[in-house]
């Protein structure tokens, strides 16, 4: 009965007589939500263009970020740091498209998506290699983002906001809109989904192929210099992400692997679930229940919609 | 010309439906087992031993219960770690509750532990399928992994948080804990590793091998001629975990002797043994002990093969290149072969059944 | 195949209604693939499906079979009604299908593409599975010999063991054929089983399909296009057009039916 009042009942009581708390932690899981909306939306980007599955973005984030820092350890100026290590995702993208996506192409989904492990694990030996493995933080000052935290007086109480959790938002905000205007509204966005829809019928009316995959890969790849320098200005860069980075994947679950918007929205859902629950329930099970209570939320919402909060009912033909 | 069928009539089904149905291929396997039971015991270095072979035979079991979930049925796990980690589990509580049973008995059965486990992580299978359910594992292996932490009574609340092993006797030789030799562990791992392929094999031969197969290849249609989904899903989820469990529980007893039991059953392992699986051969058996030689022998080269001939290696970059190699192993097989060793291994029979003509 | 292997359980006699199908509408969200079709199959006969396509057909054999559930309307089978069933009780109840892009097991060998057809009448345990002896060897042996059979009636003894995914469409065709003979079954759906073929391998499945219903007397119901074959082959005509039956009976009479005709050719709205 008392564990059933703990689990059941306590969290809501403890919510209500401390709201400003309850708001600092939605506030919170809004903002580690966004981050991996901005992971999310690598996977995304990729798949919707070229239907593979692509493991390596949480690593691809670590490298750009590592790959920013390092430039600018050099010297370089943020501006020309920053062009340097497009410059770097835009030469990753061409070789993924040369040497993995093009011999590749019509295989199974599977194989591809084993292929994308492949390039998590020479990303993870070349990184270590040439960043070493110790975590970097982002010099943030460089590119005059906000640091430091406000208060917002709510609720009887005060909400603790980081200036640059808010930036992260703006930009992540100001990404999708950019990309959405690209998909829908310029010609090459017709052809990533057209690819998207069949190869072949794509390469039919004359797309070609491998220019679209480095198109993509490239816009991934900005994508997750973005998610790099945001996730570096909060904390630091570290290989250790990759692991956080699978948390994409049930935020992919939850929004559809082909929706922007679900990726979004299915971010924000995950990272306020696992916070809430983190904060509310962990303590009963002994804390740490972060780590996978993201999976189970994920799992949760499959059960009930297979495809996902944004597809489509799938009707299955024979 | 001396590998060839020609000549070898099969008058009866059963023996048409023989396992290795020709005489050169039996042969072939009589010598695999001479060697791994007689030569390589008395010929091989304690290193060799307890690096190199304890190791590749852990992983063949590991890769062999992936191999009849994700290569039979169709089904992606990335919670293999995890299983392999209930295993070990499940094995040290067993022996410390009932200290006087077989070490080996207990080994076997916290293989049904895991089998457990694995059946209620599978049930979402009904429902969600192909990258989904690669979700629904992860689910597992970061659940499992949090429990191994978090749960003290796991580890019997060792202040170290480690499997702590002591010392287990067959026949008064000592098999487990820090007094058993290479071999001894060996011999006890072959033969379980033996003992549970032909298990497999017969498996995957018979009724149970055809509908996994049947709802790895097309799921509605095996549904329609009366193949039960959710049975066979999982079964195939029960036998994978199984054979996950008992090589986590050998690798915790066998290979490793005790230790930081939660750090070795982490998602890198999963992924690991998923390789193993891939540059094998995914739905061959033969195929698993390939990927598993290959990648679990391949660091050891890299680590002590190139010192040895003078190209010098720290540690860390040793582990940088195993990375790079293995990673760039895998984009070569799978644009090379993408069925794996195995295929390569099949092609290479062809070629000597027809030798010496092309064709 | 002798008669021991293809013995019968229902005790129905040739001519009795075998399966109806009652006024059976379907859905998918606003799409209408059926709307109110009923006919019925008696036992023994070749009953033809045909119409235009996008008709409703094979939304009808995923009916009949208890791949979609209809919304409305019931189907009876030797006698017993039901709504909704799963597809698994549909084929232990003795209905067998092919489909209209071949659904084969392509990883595995033509033996074990026509072995998995006989899942539902194998029952060794899993632990005599494990040791692959005893009942479950038996088992197996038992029922080669039956898959033989099917092999030796279907000439395709020669790819017996290469796996399906390897052989051209037409053999896919025929071993597709042979798995779902493999489940003896009393009702044969039949989806499109001529497609794309040529004029030789058509004919050769035509006789393969006369020989099943007249030596084995499995009832079978067909889609096809090819109308020369279905006027041949079948006793009895089923039309659909736009999810709705427009015409049902004899191939002659079907043949002189004005809206089929018009649906075929096409009138002047």
């Amino acid at each position: 009965m008392h564990a059933l009042y703990m689990v059941l009942i306590d969290p809501f009581v403890q919510m209500v007589s401390a709201p400003d708390l309850f708001v600092q932690t939605i506030w919170e899981g809004l903002v580690a939500g966004v981050l991996y909306a901005l992971i999310a939306l690598g996977f995304v980007l990729i798949f919707k263009a070229s239907g593979v599955f692509n493991f390596a973005q949480g690593m691809m984030v670590v490298f750009a970020g590592l790959t920013l820092i390092a430039f600018q350890d050099m010297g370089l100026p943020a501006i020309a740091a920053l062009a340097a290590s497009l410059a770097v995702m835009y030469l990753l993208a061409l070789s993924i498209e040369r040497v993995v996506l093009r011999p590749l192409v019509n295989q199974p989904d599977i194989i591809l998506f084993m292929a994308t492990f492949g390039i998590t694990y020479i990303l993870i030996g070349f990184g270590e290699m040439i960043f070493g493995g110790e975590p970097r933080e982002v010099n943030t000052k460089a590119f005059f983002l906000p640091q430091g935290s406000f208060e917002i007086p709510i609720l009887g109480g005060f909400v603790q906001i980081q200036k640059i959790d808010v930036a992260a938002a703006v930009i992540a905000a100001l990404m999708i809109a950019a990309l959405g205007f690209f998909f829908q509204k310029t010609r090459i966005g017709r052809a990533l989904r057209a690819v998207a829809d069949s190869h072949k019928a794509a390469l039919s009316v004359g797309i070609s192929l491998n220019q679209i995959w480095v198109i993509v890969w490239f816009a991934a790849g900005i994508v997750a210099l973005v998610a790099g320098i945001m996730w570096g200005a909060r904390s630091n860069v570290s290989f250790a992400l990759q692991v956080v980075a699978l948390k994409a994947l049930p935020v992919l679950i939850l929004g559809g692997f082909t929706s922007i918007p679900g990726a979004i929205i299915g971010g924000l859902i995950i990272g306020v679930g696992e916070k809430l629950g983190e904060f509310y329930w962990g303590p009963l099970m002994g804390g740490g229940i972060e780590s996978w209570l993201a999976y189970f939320i994920a799992l949760g919402f499959l059960l009930f919609r297979p495809q996902g909060l944004f597809g489509d009912k799938i009707i299955e033909r024979i | 010309m001396f590998y060839r069928e020609a000549g070898q009539f099969k008058t009866t089904y059963p023996s048409d439906m023989a396992i290795f149905p020709i005489a050169q291929d039996r042969i072939g396997i009589g010598i695999i087992l001479a060697m791994a039971f007689i030569f390589i015991p008395l010929f091989a270095s304690d290193f060799i031993m307890s690096s190199v072979m304890i190791p590749f035979l852990v992983f063949s079991l590991a890769a062999i219960g992936l191999n009849i979930l994700t290569g039979y049925t169709g089904l992606i796990s990335l919670g293999t770690g995890a299983f392999m980690g209930v295993g070990a589990y499940a094995c040290y509580k067993l022996m410390t509750i009932f200290p006087g049973v077989n070490i080996i008995v207990w080994i076997v059965t916290a293989g049904f532990f895991s089998a457990a486990v694995g059946i209620l992580f599978g049930i979402p299978s009904l429902r969600i399928k192909g990258f989904y359910l690669a979700v629904a594992t992860l689910a597992a292996q970061f659940f499992l992994q949090w429990c191994f932490v978090r749960i003290p009574w796991l580890y019997n609340y060792n202040a170290s948080g480690a499997i702590e092993v002591g010392t287990r006797t067959l026949f008064g030789i000592p098999i487990v804990g820090p007094n058993a030799t290479p071999e001894a562990r060996y011999y006890v791992l072959l033969c379980i590793v033996v003992v549970l392929t032909w298990i497999a094999s017969n498996l995957v031969h018979g009724r149970i091998g055809r509908s996994w197969m049947a709802v790895r290849d097309m799921d509605i249609a095996a549904e329609l001629m009366g193949i039960k989904l959710l049975d066979t899903k999982l079964l195939a989820f029960a036998v994978s975990s199984f054979y996950a469990g008992v090589a986590g529980a050998c690798m915790m007893f066998l290979w490793y002797g005790g230790g930081e039991a939660s750090d070795a059953f982490n998602i890198n392992q999963s992924f690991l043994i998923l390789f193993m699986v891939i540059i094998g051969g995914l739905g061959s058996l033969i195929g698993s002990f390939f990927g598993a030689a290959f990648i679990s022998i391949l660091p050891t080269i890299l680590k002590f093969g190139l010192p040895a001939i003078g190209v010098p290696l720290s540690g860390a970059t040793a582990e940088h290149l195993i990375h790079i190699t293995v990673g760039g192993l895998i984009i070569f097989f799978l644009i090379v072969e993408p069925h794996g060793l195995a295929r390569l291994w099949q092609i290479g029979k062809q070629k000597l059944r027809m030798w010496p003509f092309p064709y | 195949m002798d008669a021991s292997v293809h013995h019968k359980t229902s005790t129905l006699a040739k001519g009795d209604t075998l399966l109806a199908v009652d006024n059976v509408s379907l859905a998918f969200g606003g799409v209408k693939a059926i709307t109110d079709v009923s006919f019925d199959i008696k036992k023994g006969e070749i009953r033809a499906i045909i119409g235009p396509n996008g008709a409703g057909k094979t939304s009808m054999l995923n009916v009949i079979n208890g791949f979609y559930h209809p919304q409305q309307g019931r189907i009876t089978f030797k006698g017993e009604t039901r709504q909704k069933m799963r597809p698994y009780v549909a084929a232990s109840q003795g209905i067998a299908r092919t489909f209209q892009n071949v659904a084969l097991f392509k990883g595995m060998t033509t033996l074990d593409n026509i072995m998995a057809g006989r899942s539902l009448k194998m029952n060794s345990n899993l632990f005599w599975q494990l040791w692959r002896h005893g009942p479950a060897m038996r088992e197996e042996v038992e029922h080669r010999r039956v898959v033989e059979e099917i092999i030796d009636f279907l000439e395709i003894q020669a790819i017996r063991k290469t796996p399906v995914g390897k052989l051209p469409y037409g053999l896919q065709k025929r071993v597709e054929l042979g798995r779902a003979l493999a489940m003896e079954p009393e009702l044969l759906l039949l989806d499109e089983p001529m497609a794309g073929m040529n004029l030789e391998e058509k004919e050769d499945m035509s006789r393969f399909i006369v020989d099943v219903n007249t030596q084995y007397g499995t009832t079978i119901a067909l889609i096809e296009h090819d109308i020369g074959v279905v006027m041949d082959l079948s006793d009895r005509v089923v039309v659909l057009e736009y999810g709705r039956k427009i015409a049902d009976g004899t191939p002659d009479h079907v043949k002189n039916d004005q809206t089929v005709i018009d649906a075929y050719l096409g009138v002047p709205h």
